[in-house]
């Protein structure tokens, strides 16, 4: 039965060009008013689907599917300027040729003089940036072309926003603050976007449900909080966040034992007892406790502001990760009290 | 480092700096020299004539030249934007060649094609003789006449356009038009409202080329008996024997030709087109298929024939029929003396507008603008009257040289300046400025302001950031200019004839030599070796511009 | 990279400076409007005979007078030859020619073929005569220049470009003749009378009577002999026109000595010898004219175009009336 609230559906994708596969049989769906993110290293595909989507580029396999209408796959190709789907480039693309407010009225054609005057208005105040309308594009800085391409890219209400990592032009705290500008300008126009990037932090700022991608496919697709604690494949556990990985044993249901001592807590167990397993410790798992007969080596630190993160060597060889407050500042040789507290336990096959 | 150290650098760096400004402003009172000998005329006016001028001729070569300059610079503009857009954006069969050869018949003179169109489609002309022994009754339009004018004049310079237009749409980046899809904007509709305007400053500058062109050009409105503003300034000069008439009229189209110039500058004033978006990327190309890629395939083909593949066909007929008996060793003299004499000019317009370019790039008050535009001004002097405008003063000068000369050291020989290569090189360079430094700047707007200012915080400047930062990226601009100034001097006949040194002749010379006797027959071997002299370095810019 | 081209061109300018600006004494140097590969002849012939080198520079008329004008005191050339009576007055009027005494080219040349005040000479003539196709005319249907007016020749006359000397010349002489009204009228008649619009070359024309655009027109004698050449079987002849009038209007190639020659004496042998009987023949049979030197025959072609009446008026008229004939025919509206 069509789900009413779903937008866009892609199903089992593929695309190509020439020999090269760049995605493989993806699938993904996205809800009205939610925002989507594909993150993933570059070459991971997310572009070309991001590029798929809006109809710069041809499907060769599976369906796209938005509004409950088709608009590409089984040989059909709606065109780009059809789909009423709206662009943010990573270079903004803004028209020099045109001022801030000619850049924003460019897709309102057909509407009349007021309603495009009255648009603009609304727009540029959304963007805070109400003064900057007869400005042009060289005129302005980054930040401010950036939120006008978006503004330019909302001003006709598309269906569906496309955003191709619009951050990445920016310097990093600049980047912050706009990630939360933008979600909240995005909730504020009820937008359903997606954001393709390859930056964690932007990924969890702004988006709602974030689908890792790799080789063309999509890892998983979930929540950020999820996708760090509960990744579904070692992929996933590499990638978003920080991690190692330690040989484990499974005792029963509830208990995997590692060389730091026993764990216990949720898990899905990818097998019976006995079985071996490679258990993903995150950062945060591994707490400082001066009390623990438990040590580790100091190995190498890196100063974060408000923690330290730490790679402590373990006395069987191995190395794992450790996120401590940063007054505990302990020099490269030392060894220091470690104890495990896990709340979730991540475990795969071996 | 001392205080006089620095003192003394800082001197010079600012010297240095005002170099550029200097170089610049010397270049502009060379070319503007003739400019004000025309100018000048209408101080002393001759009445008598001129009176004769405004009563039977002003209206009617006004009229002409209007009709004839709209009608030339619309059509460049529609052919030139269309084929450009074709071959940059579009892929179609035959997309790859058509994009090269498109230029071809940049090489043909238009005293060329134009003979050899209205030898081909007149009364007497093999097609309505055809006709007539056929037993065809109807007569197509006549060619001698303002439509076939237009028509061999949009032949014959609508590359110009198209050189500049495709170059235009190719660098711009496909980002600009994608959003504009995004928007809800077909390609077509694209094209319309983004691509077109965005090129517009380049666009502009090829068709005030074109423009320049047609006012300046004798040659091929003669063989039609068209009379124009320059028809009126030689009829003034040569047949009424007063130059001081010719000035005049000169002088009038030198003001209307500023005008026009100024206005195109207030027009580009604010906005800076620097490239939209990063060029790199896959050139997806938009697919033309069905009826839109018959009419680009018909339209590019169409063109090649006309303008090319037709005009080279009937010269070599005329060639095979006529010619071989003028090739003789005389034949290589001039053709070595028409290479050298391009070569010699185009490296000197080159310098000349790179100096301009990156004067008018570093110091944009008015009054360097101002210089800049005036040093493009010789483009709309007719060849004879910048011919003359440039050698009086020299004439002047050696004369006066030489009784210094005399007086001081009891110099008794002839004339130093005149006669030799310096009258016609100065006279060709003030002429073919304006080619040159459009393409050069054109290239060199499109380098941010960015990339200076980083060059600059790694320590280059002036010459060096010259030499290491835009010389490099201006290459492609630099490759052209010195192309189309290189092609445009093989072409060029008036100047050249009227300034030569003695027994200088060149190929062009040669055909004049001959269509001034009506022989265009035997026109047509000189004209050959000019259009193959010319095929080598448009070919090679085009190689090059690929990459 | 750019010093090191810069340092060449400054070296070849410089050396062909050096060459240019060392000139022979003995040399004549000439300022030709007429064409070189019929003058190239003429002069190698010149230097083989008396060992004297002569340099050249061609060019239109109109630039090489202003061009000498330019020069003014310090001007290289000696001579200067060119084609049209017109251009030959003008450069006269101009201050560029000077007076040349000399028995020899005052007995070779025709009083009426020469300045009266002697500052040019006639070398070879031409007639400005009617064309016409032998299809559709002959002799009988012909008279004058005149007559071409009448309405009778509605859409059948052609003629060559008023932007073109010979036709100023032409109507500078009906302006002597007639007077200006009644020249005036004789012009508009041609124009009203045209098949089509002016041919930009005699060349053309005769082609486009030859191929029925029209049926006669007006052009120069030596056009007439390279179709011939070309073509023995065309259907053009040529007719003499105004035969009981004033007669066939001429025209000539010349030459004159420069105000500031350097090189008088050498200019005058030069032109002495273009007159005399040795060279006449080779001047006008490589064009198919008629030689000056009324002791010369001309070549067996154009004589078999036969003998006629020519025009005695001095030719020196064409050029004191040029500049009204172009306004006339502006006010004709003949182009």
């Amino acid at each position: 039965m069509p789900n009413t609230d779903q937008l866009l559906e892609l199903n089992h994708i593929t695309q190509r060009y020439g020999e090269t596969t760049v995605v493989q049989e993806m699938s993904l769906s996205l809800q009205r008013g939610e925002i989507g993110c594909l993150l993933g290293p570059s070459g991971c595909g997310k572009t070309s689907v991001l590029r798929g989507i809006a109809g710069f580029e041809t499907v060769q396999e599976g369906t796209i599917t938005l509004s409950g209408q088709q608009i590409a796959g089984r040989g059909q190709h709606l065109a780009a300027e059809k789909r009423r789907i709206g662009m943010v480039f990573q270079d903004y693309a803004l028209f020099p040729h045109l001022s801030a407010a000619e850049n924003i009225a460019f897709g309102l054609q057909g509407k009349s003089r007021h309603e495009k005057k009255q648009r603009v208005t609304e727009m540029l105040a959304l963007i805070d940036m109400p003064q900057c309308g007869e400005l042009y594009p060289h005129e302005l800085s980054g930040g401010q072309q950036q939120r006008i391409a978006l503004a330019r890219a909302l001003a006709p209400r598309p269906s569906l926003l496309l955003m191709d990592e619009p951050f990445s032009n920016l310097d990093v705290t600049l980047r912050e603050r706009l990630c939360l500008d933008v979600r909240d300008i995005l909730k504020q126009e009820q937008a359903t976007a997606i954001l393709v990037t390859h930056d964690q932090q932007e990924a969890f700022m702004v988006a709602d449900v974030i689908g890792v991608m790799n080789e063309g496919r999509i890892q998983q697709w979930d929540s950020a909080y999820n996708l760090y604690h509960r990744p579904k494949n070692r992929f996933v556990a590499n990638f978003v966040g920080e991690g190692v990985f330690l040989p484990g044993k499974v005792v029963d249901s509830e208990r995997v034992e590692i060389e730091l001592g026993i764990i216990d807590g949720e898990f899905d167990a990818p097998c019976c007892a006995d079985c071996g397993v490679d258990v993903l410790l995150r950062p945060d798992d591994v707490l400082h406790d001066d009390n623990s007969p438990l040590q580790a080596v100091v190995k190498a630190k890196a100063f974060r502001g408000a923690q330290i993160l730490y790679t402590l060597e373990l006395p069987t060889g191995s190395e794992i990760l450790s996120l401590v407050p940063s007054h505990h500042n302990h020099p490269i040789g030392e060894p220091i009290g470690i104890r495990l507290d896990t709340d979730h336990v991540i475990t795969f096959r071996i | 480092m001392s205080k006089g150290e620095s003192g003394v650098k800082l001197w010079t760096a600012r010297l240095f700096s005002q170099g550029w400004r200097l170089s610049a402003l010397a270049i502009s009172l060379v070319v503007l020299t003739p400019v004000v000998v025309i100018l000048w005329s209408l101080f002393s006016p001759d009445l008598a004539v001129w009176q004769h001028l405004k009563t039977h001729l002003l209206w009617e070569l006004s009229s002409n030249t209007f009709w004839l300059v709209l009608g030339t610079a619309s059509g460049t503009l529609v052919l030139g934007v269309a084929l450009a857009w074709l071959t940059a954006v579009c892929e179609f069969p035959g997309r790859k060649i058509f994009s090269w050869a498109l230029m071809l018949p940049l090489a043909v003179p238009a005293y060329v094609t134009a003979f050899v169109m209205v030898g081909i489609l007149d009364f007497t002309g093999p097609l309505q003789s055809w006709m007539r022994a056929s037993g065809i009754e109807w007569q197509p339009p006549e060619i001698r006449s303002l439509g076939g004018v237009i028509l061999v004049m949009v032949l014959a310079f609508y590359p110009y356009v198209y050189l500049i237009a495709r170059n235009a749409f190719a660098t711009q980046g496909k980002r600009a038009l994608e959003a504009a899809q995004s928007l809800g904007y077909s390609p077509q509709a694209g094209f319309f409202r983004v691509a077109l305007p965005m090129a517009r400053p380049w666009i502009i500058g090829g068709v005030m080329l074109v423009i320049m062109e047609t006012l300046a050009d004798f040659g091929t409105v003669s063989v039609f008996n068209y009379d124009t503003f320059t028809t009126g300034i030689y009829k003034a000069w040569f047949d009424m024997y007063s130059l001081q008439a010719a000035s005049q009229l000169a002088s009038i189209l030198v003001i209307f030709v500023f005008i026009i110039v100024l206005l195109e500058q207030q027009a580009r004033a604010r906005m800076r087109y620097t490239t939209v978006g990063k060029t790199a990327g896959k050139q997806v190309r938009i697919q033309l298929k069905g009826w839109s890629r018959l009419a680009a395939v018909a339209l590019a083909s169409g063109v090649m024939l006309l303008a090319f593949i037709i005009p080279m066909t009937q010269l070599l007929i005329w060639v095979s029929d006529v010619g071989m008996d003028d090739l003789d060793s005389r034949y290589f003299e001039f053709l070595w003396h028409s290479l050298l004499l391009a070569a010699m000019a185009a490296l000197l317009v080159v310098s000349a507008s790179v100096i301009l370019a990156v004067a008018n790039r570093y110091y944009s008050d008015l009054g360097t603008r101002i210089m800049v535009r005036v040093a493009t001004l010789g483009y709309a002097l007719p060849g004879p009257v910048l011919a003359v405008g440039a050698f009086i003063p020299i004439a002047w000068f050696d004369n006066q040289l030489r009784d210094g000369l005399h007086t001081l050291f009891g110099y008794d020989g002839g004339l130093l300046l005149q006669g030799t290569m310096v009258t016609l090189l100065a006279a060709l360079c003030i002429r073919f400025m304006a080619v040159g430094f459009s393409a050069v700047d054109g290239n060199l707007q499109r380098i941010t302001r960015s990339i200076d200012e980083s060059a600059h915080s790694l320590g280059s400047s002036g010459l060096v950031l010259l030499r290491r930062v835009h010389l490099p990226i201006l290459r492609g601009g630099i490759f052209t200019a010195m192309t189309l100034v290189f092609v445009d001097v093989m072409k060029e006949m008036p100047i050249t004839l009227m300034t030569r040194p003695f027994g200088w002749d060149t190929l062009a010379v040669r055909v004049f030599e001959m269509t001034a006797e009506g022989e265009w027959e035997r026109a047509a071997l000189p004209s050959v070796a000019i259009v193959l002299a010319g095929l080598i370095p448009i070919i090679l810019m085009n190689r090059h511009a690929q990459h | 990279m750019k010093c090191k081209q810069w340092l060449v061109l400054i070296a070849a300018v410089v050396a062909m400076w050096v060459s240019y600006s060392a000139l022979a004494s003995d040399e004549v140097v000439v300022y030709s409007a007429r064409n070189e590969q019929l003058i190239k002849p003429l002069f190698d012939a010149y230097t083989k005979e008396t060992g004297v080198e002569v340099k050249f520079v061609t060019g239109k008329a109109g630039s090489l007078m202003q061009r000498l004008k330019a020069e003014g005191e310090n001007t290289p050339a000696d001579l200067l030859i060119t084609v049209d009576a017109g251009n030959l007055w003008q450069a006269a009027n101009m201050g560029l020619l000077q007076t040349v005494l000399s028995e020899k080219l005052n007995q070779s040349i025709p009083e009426y073929l020469r300045d009266p005040e002697n500052r040019w000479f006639g070398l070879s003539v031409r007639a400005r005569t009617i064309v016409y196709n032998t299809d559709k005319l002959s002799d009988s249907d012909l008279s004058s220049y005149e007559d071409l007016a009448e309405p009778k020749w509605r859409g059948k006359l052609c003629l060559r470009t008023s932007k073109k000397v010979y036709n100023q010349s032409l109507v500078a002489m009906m302006i002597a003749e007639h007077g200006k009204p009644q020249t005036e009228s004789i012009v508009k008649g041609w124009v009203a009378n045209l098949a089509t619009k002016p041919f930009s070359s005699d060349t053309k024309m005769m082609q486009a009577i030859a191929a029925g655009q029209c049926d006669v027109g007006i052009g120069n004698t030596y056009y007439f002999g390279r179709l011939e050449d070309k073509d023995p079987t065309i259907p053009l002849k040529l007719f003499w026109p105004n035969q009981q009038g004033s007669g066939v209007h001429v025209n000539i190639s010349g030459g004159g000595v420069t105000q500031h020659a350097g090189n008088v004496k050498g200019a005058i042998a030069l032109l002495e010898w273009l007159a005399s009987e040795q060279a006449q023949n080779l001047f006008s049979d490589s064009n198919h004219e008629y030689p000056a030197n009324a002791a010369v025959k001309p070549s067996a072609q154009v004589a078999a175009w036969g003998a006629f009446k020519a025009n005695p008026l001095n030719v020196a008229k064409a050029g004191e009336l040029q500049v009204e004939a172009v306004k006339l025919m502006d006010r004709a509206g003949y182009k």
